[in-house]
């Protein structure tokens, strides 16, 4: 059986592309979050889709440096997994974090040094088997700052950056990696955004894309794919248009 | 967010909060306004049992987590947003399939209970929540508990068939029953009058499991239809069809489906489908969700939307009004491609407002046309009254209070048990809350 991990289980989209992992074949799955009774919920769920499974989940501190590298430690004692998607995040409160430095520095860990320590503890077990498709999910806010959300795309932004300099790195070798930006999904973690924010994709479409992407060993998966294009005109906008956008 | 029913016929914005497994009873507080609010899963009843005009919506697709599953006895629990679409096709492939399944896999399983829905297979197997071993229920005004037909056994009745009214359907166990075939060996007769229909589905009821018949309701001459029974097929080992994925694209600015285009269709139907008659086989998806294969089929109706009218009227009183109901469509020139003719079994329902009875029932679509549409339905109205029968809430937008509680005697009993924090525009229009 193939070996799969997720960081940041409990994320809709993760759980999404479980759902699609083991719908193919049954697989030797770890779930890690940060809540140990939402992870087994998500767990039960796909036991009860994939008997065959094996499914494990594991819990702990997510941010800590120490607790990230004994956590992988613990997964990986018993061998190098096939497949690793890291896909933690926290949407920020853009307008709290600008009040809040304790807030921004929290945010800023989360959603982009927590996912870059994981992505390095993973790669390099990845390197020492020869082989391994890790995904990283990143953010179309991570391809520009704006004001609506610039502490959220900063720290995406991070892991974009990482992502290219470790894709540049692995060139070559047999591990893979493929950073993911997902545009606005609908999760639980954009339920709050009602009908005021863009429209919301469908996580299961998102997730297809996704789980594709990975598969055929992309570097960089935009999901939905149209957002490829969006991002490449905002990216290109000259500063004195962009800056009059309400965006 | 902005939502319709499967009818089209309104499209509002509404405050939506999407539940989730760890929402408590403290979240599904009414506003401080009073606002009160309904559940909305895919959206698939017709009319306005899943809308909610003036107040909010809960969202039950984050509830969407199979829980466990008994290889033993076939006990499924999940949660209420779970599809039942999701449920046939991974179970399907191990032998396992719902009981009981209406016309559409795309509803959700807090859906199926909210309206007690039913099948091809009442006579035989009852409806939905006639395989359900409990309910657990989240009330705005009390902690989560669970219900079932030994436990708070009044609370299930309430539930089953309570339009999502008695608080929010957040788990559910159910049977699964175990299947020979995920294929079906069918017969297609024809029939040429409803005493020949009476028969046929007399003559069907002990040997064959499914059975439904496709009436055309344009024709004045005579009550002619189209009569498909079925049973699983024994022998299990055969491949799924490859799925055709047709959608009607957009809403077209008129409604496909008049005067014209009606007579011309349920005449070719007859006739293709009178070419078919005699043994043949189907897979579930095709037999039990013909109209599934066209995503967005509603679309057709148009801009303004369609209504459909189900009614069931108890057997006594039953083929007469039938007869005269089908003679007021044709004279009307409304009425519809689908038009469908079943019978329903005596097993009893466990809901207080569970529309099946022993009897016939008729559904029917009617593009909406406006006064003259609703006209006619008033027409119809009087007939099923007249004969004792009821409307199906989850098909409804417009039956009057009157024959709400005319049709539905346990409805004093049910009223104790309605959630004060949840309302829907069908309880505020035939019950004035």
């Amino acid at each position: 059986m193939k070996r799969f991990i997720i960081i940041g289980a409990t994320s809709s989209i993760a759980e999404h592309c479980a759902r699609l992992w083991i719908a193919e074949a049954p697989i030797n799955l770890t779930l890690v979050g940060r809540d140990a009774s939402r992870t087994k919920s998500i767990a039960d769920d796909l036991k009860v889709r994939s008997p065959g499974s094996a499914i494990t989940v594991v819990s702990g501190n997510l941010v800590e440096p120490e607790s990230i590298q004994r956590l992988v430690n613990q997964i990986l004692k018993d061998g190098n997994a096939d497949c690793a998607l890291i896909a933690h995040g926290s949407l920020a409160d853009q307008s709290a974090c600008q009040q809040d430095l304790a807030l921004t520095a929290e945010e800023l860990s989360i959603n982009g040094i927590s996912p870059v320590l994981f992505a390095e503890a993973i790669a390099n077990s990845m390197v020492r088997a020869g082989h391994g498709t890790l995904g990283v999910i990143g953010s179309v806010a991570g391809d520009r700052g704006r004001k609506s959300n610039y502490v959220y795309g900063a720290g995406k932004g991070l892991v974009a950056r990482y992502a290219q300099g470790l894709q540049h790195r692995l060139a070559g070798t047999g591990v893979t990696v493929t950073l993911i930006k997902p545009g606005p999904t609908r999760t639980p973690m954009t339920a709050h955004l009602g009908d005021s924010g863009p429209s919301l994709a469908d996580v299961a479409k998102v997730a297809a894309t996704i789980v594709s992407g990975m598969e055929k060993r992309r570097n960089v998966v935009y999901a939905p794919r149209r957002w490829w294009v969006i991002m490449m005109i905002i990216r290109h906008l000259p500063r004195f248009i962009f800056n009059k956008m309400d965006i | 967010m902005k939502l319709s029913s499967w009818g089209r016929l309104s499209d509002d914005n509404y405050p939506a909060t999407v539940l989730s497994r760890e929402i408590g009873n403290q979240q599904l507080t009414p506003s401080d306004n009073g606002e009160t609010s309904i559940v909305y899963g895919m959206g698939r009843s017709y009319g306005d049992v899943c809308l909610n005009p003036g107040g909010g919506v809960y969202l039950s697709n984050g509830l969407d987590r199979l829980c466990s599953f008994d290889a033993t006895s076939g006990e499924l629990i999940c949660e209420a947003g779970v599809l039942l679409k999701d449920i046939q096709t991974l179970f399907s492939a191990k032998g396992w399939m719902l009981p009981v399944t209406p016309g559409t896999q795309y509803v959700t399983v807090g859906g199926a209970v909210a309206n007690d829905v039913h099948g091809k297979n009442h006579h035989s197997h009852g409806c939905f929540s006639s395989h359900i071993n409990w309910i657990r229920l989240a009330r705005t005004d009390r902690e989560d508990f669970v219900c079932s037909p030994t436990k708070e056994a009044s609370w299930f009745n309430a539930t089953t068939g309570g339009l999502g009214l008695t608080g929010i359907i957040k788990e559910v166990s159910l049977n699964l029953r175990r299947v020979s075939s995920c294929w079906l060996d069918t017969e297609t007769l024809t029939y040429s009058s409803l005493a020949e229909f009476s028969q046929i589905s007399k003559d069907s009821e002990d040997d064959w499991e499914y059975t439904v018949s496709w009436i055309d309701c344009n024709s004045r001459k005579h009550n002619r239809g189209i009569f498909i029974r079925a049973n699983h097929s024994q022998s299990g080992a055969e491949s799924t069809p490859t799925k055709s994925r047709l959608r009607v694209p957009l809403v077209p600015p008129l409604s496909l489906v008049n005067r014209m285009t009606l007579t011309a269709f349920n005449q070719a139907y007859f006739l293709s489908q009178k070419q078919k008659s005699g043994m043949g086989k189907s897979h579930y998806q095709s037999y039990f969700y013909p109209l599934d294969g066209i995503l967005d089929w509603n679309r057709m109706y148009g801009p303004k939307g369609f209504y459909q009218y189900q009614l069931v009227v108890p057997y006594e009183s039953g083929m007469p009004a039938i007869k005269a109901i089908l003679h007021e469509i044709a004279v009307s020139g409304q009425g519809s491609f689908l038009s469908v003719l079943k019978t329903f079994g005596d097993a009893p329902s466990p809901g207080l407002l569970s529309f099946p009875m022993e009897g016939l029932t008729l559904a029917l679509d009617f593009p909406n046309r406006g006064d003259i549409t609703l006209q006619l339905f008033r027409r119809i109205d009087a007939i099923v009254a007249e004969a004792g029968g009821r409307l199906y809430p989850a098909k409804d937008a417009r039956m009057p209070a009157e024959l709400f509680t005319a049709g539905y005697p346990h409805l004093p009993e049910f009223l104790l048990y309605r959630d004060p924090g949840l309302s829907s525009g069908f309880s505020k229009r035939v019950m004035g809350w």
